[in-house]
């Protein structure tokens, strides 16, 4: 048992996956430079030591290489493709959406493409271009996982399970939850350390995490969100609200089963997301919930969004912009008088 | 400017045997006759989609996949047609796919601008501009990551060229020096649109010096010598000289797509190169040579269309794929 931070233990997820089978390789800009940075977060720090031929530094190409990756997955590797901004998914878009995603199905079911892409997100000091949440615009994808982790421990086991599927899997990670280290750190980093197993162990990435018990109101969060969902419940416990937090964790598919329970037993339901309101993740989330469980609803349920702007630079713009704990609070009590 | 073949000789014919040379022409044969029953369906509307065809580049295809061994594999464009039936994959197969049946190669999920069949070497083809050129790359890496003599031969038109897609991906093939084949089919027109309105270089072929990799230029309407380009830049290839890239000067005799009639194609262009029809060349000299008389060579065109409108029947019989194929095949 070791604390590990994410960024760490995703090193050790790729180092272990790459020990266990030589399919699996690295490929993305800034990775594999002795005396570099390992990535712009240091996940891939150091990796070039042990697998110098399965660390692929590419050219500032995003499209290029997130194609090489679907092309090398449909021929029996197993790439691990991350942008150094999820911004730049941009850039991939139409190898990820119109052929990594479509590959299998245009081909009635006889192409498999087990490739992992990996992409931070979340609004840190950068503006508008290096801060986007990427979420939104990949979940109505069929053909690819959409999945996040907000945690060391599922940060590991999410990408070995991600690496052994036979699909498309696409990793949110958030810039403040990293735990980068050195030239690479951040300020403002939300302690996501975990301990860590000595033994080899597997998270799956389709599946919500129900975090906090509670039973009056349920908070739906993920990334960064997730963390200040807890922080939010703990608040809302001082002043009589029992709230039940979920880290969503997988967001293609949705785990409606896990959010299911916790909503018909609360029947209240807050869902918080960094981003833009409109045409978010949380959209989607609500219409599920009501669809499905919308006779155990006493309330509407209630959004937590970033306003319609992009992300800002000045440091009291972003705090306006990300939601908070404050907002979260705020929202849970008026879903509470109803 | 590269000459262009208007008489294939007794001489360049006699380097290759008889069945090699008649396995070209019967193949390029297959190509029309397809093109051209496809063509007949879809205008008399029993045939549903939209259609892209390649009648006039027969010689590409044909060229191209015979110089690469069985395992090797191809990426198309949504003017796939001759390269799926170049590389090996059935009629039948492709024509349920086209009528949109579950017994077709993609199981009538693929179409014509998707067709293919990974246990022939095709990949289906890809639809976008340009997307196929990173696949390929990638394609690439895992042969050469896994030691296997494979290569990769990428078919794109000349549109493609001016996508950031080709930059990339023929710039990552370079670096790693992968086995990548990379083809242009040069019909001059990407859609509606002259290579001259949107293209400064005199050739495609002339982007490669900015790559550091090795370019010819070649007839693409002379099956021998793309043949023969193929096959030295094949070998190159797989055995680890990094890409080539050849630029094929070829010519599209039919529309676009779907009802074009081509209005916008000049007749003295026109004419220059429907005299120089890649079917005619060969079978000129095919008859020449004394390989065949025209009368065989008929009868080869006539047995190919019979044959095809045999399948076309059956093809018509088959089963459409159900509510339950609709929603299967998105993850493995």
């Amino acid at each position: 048992m070791k604390r590990l931070s994410i960024a760490e233990s995703i090193r050790q997820a790729i180092a272990e996956e790459m020990e266990r089978d030589e399919t699996v390789f690295c490929l993305g800009e800034d990775i594999a430079i002795p005396g570099g940075w390992g990535g712009a977060f240091t996940a891939t720090l150091g990796l070039e030591e042990k697998f110098s031929d399965r660390m692929l530094n590419t050219p500032i190409a995003e499209l290029g290489f997130f194609g090489a990756a679907v092309g090398a997955a449909m021929m029996g590797m197993r790439p691990i493709a991350d942008v150094q901004y999820g911004d730049f998914l941009f850039l991939a878009m139409d190898q990820i959406v119109n052929n990594a995603a479509k590959m299998r199905y245009m081909s009635g079911g006889t192409i498999r493409v087990p490739m992992v892409m990996r992409a931070p997100i979340g609004a840190t000091g950068r503006g508008s271009q290096h801060a986007q949440s990427m979420e939104r615009y990949f979940i109505g994808v069929p053909g690819i996982y959409v999945t996040t982790v907000s945690n060391a421990y599922d940060a590991k086991g999410v990408l070995k399970s991600a690496v052994r599927d036979d699909n498309p899997v696409l990793i949110f990670e958030h810039k403040l939850l990293y735990g980068s280290k050195g030239a690479r750190a951040e300020s403002g980093t939300i302690d996501a350390s975990s301990d860590i197993p000595d033994e080899d162990y597997l998270v799956p990435f389709n599946q919500a995490d129900v975090r906090r018990q509670g039973e009056h109101v349920t908070l739906l969060g993920w990334l960064l969100m997730h963390h200040f969902c807890m922080a939010a419940a703990d608040s809302l416990g001082d002043q009589g609200i029992d709230a039940e937090v979920i880290d969503v964790r997988s967001l293609a598919p949705i785990d409606y089963e896990t959010i299911g329970r916790s909503v018909q037993k609360t029947g209240r339901v807050v869902i918080v997301e960094e981003g833009p309101r409109t045409g978010g993740v949380s959209a989607e989330l609500a219409a599920g919930i009501m669809e499905r469980f919308g006779d155990s609803l006493m309330a509407p349920v209630m959004r937590v969004a970033s306003p319609d702007v992009p992300p800002p630079f000045a440091p009291d713009l972003e705090n306006l912009y990300r939601p908070d704990t404050a907002r979260i609070i705020a929202a849970t009590r008026h879903i509470m008088r109803n | 400017m590269t000459q262009l073949t208007t008489h294939i000789t007794v001489d360049r014919l006699n380097r290759y045997d008889a069945a090699f040379v008649m396995g070209l022409y019967e193949r390029m044969v297959l190509i029309r006759e397809f093109e051209e029953g496809v063509k007949f369906m879809f205008l008399e509307g029993t045939m549903p989609g939209t259609i892209h065809q390649c009648q006039g580049q027969e010689a590409t295809a044909v060229g191209v996949c015979s110089a690469l061994d069985d395992d090797d594999y191809i990426t198309s464009t949504f003017r796939g047609h001759g390269h799926a039936l170049a590389k090996g994959l059935g009629v039948q197969e492709m024509l349920n796919e086209l009528f949109g049946r579950s017994t077709g190669c993609c199981r009538g999920k693929g179409g014509s601008m998707h067709i293919g069949d990974m246990t022939k070497g095709m990949v289906p083809a890809i639809a976008i501009v340009g997307g196929s050129v990173p696949l390929a790359a990638g394609m690439a890496l895992a042969f050469k990551m896994q030691k296997t003599p494979q290569i990769v031969a990428c078919f794109f038109g000349d549109g493609a060229t001016s996508e950031g897609a080709f930059y990339e991906g023929v710039n990552l093939a370079a670096i790693w020096d992968l086995p990548a084949l990379f083809v242009c089919e040069n019909n001059l027109y990407g859609a509606s649109t002259h290579i001259d309105k949107v293209t400064r270089v005199e050739h495609v072929a002339d982007r490669a010096p900015a790559f550091g990799i090795q370019a010819q230029i070649v007839d693409g309407n002379d099956v021998l010598a793309v043949y023969e380009a193929a096959k030295r830049a094949a070998d190159e290839c797989r055995t680890g000289q990094g890409p080539v890239l050849l630029e094929l000067l070829t010519y599209r005799r039919t529309g676009h797509s779907r009802r074009d009639a081509c209005h916008y194609q000049p007749k003295g262009e026109r004419d220059m190169w429907l005299a120089r029809d890649p079917i005619e060349l060969l079978g000129r000299a095919i008859v020449e040579r004394g390989y065949a008389n025209i009368e065989q060579l008929e009868a080869i065109r006539s047995r190919t269309e019979t044959e095809f409108n045999e399948m076309v029947e059956i093809a018509k019989q088959q089963p459409p794929p159900t509510a339950q194929d609709l929603l299967e095949d998105v993850y493995a």
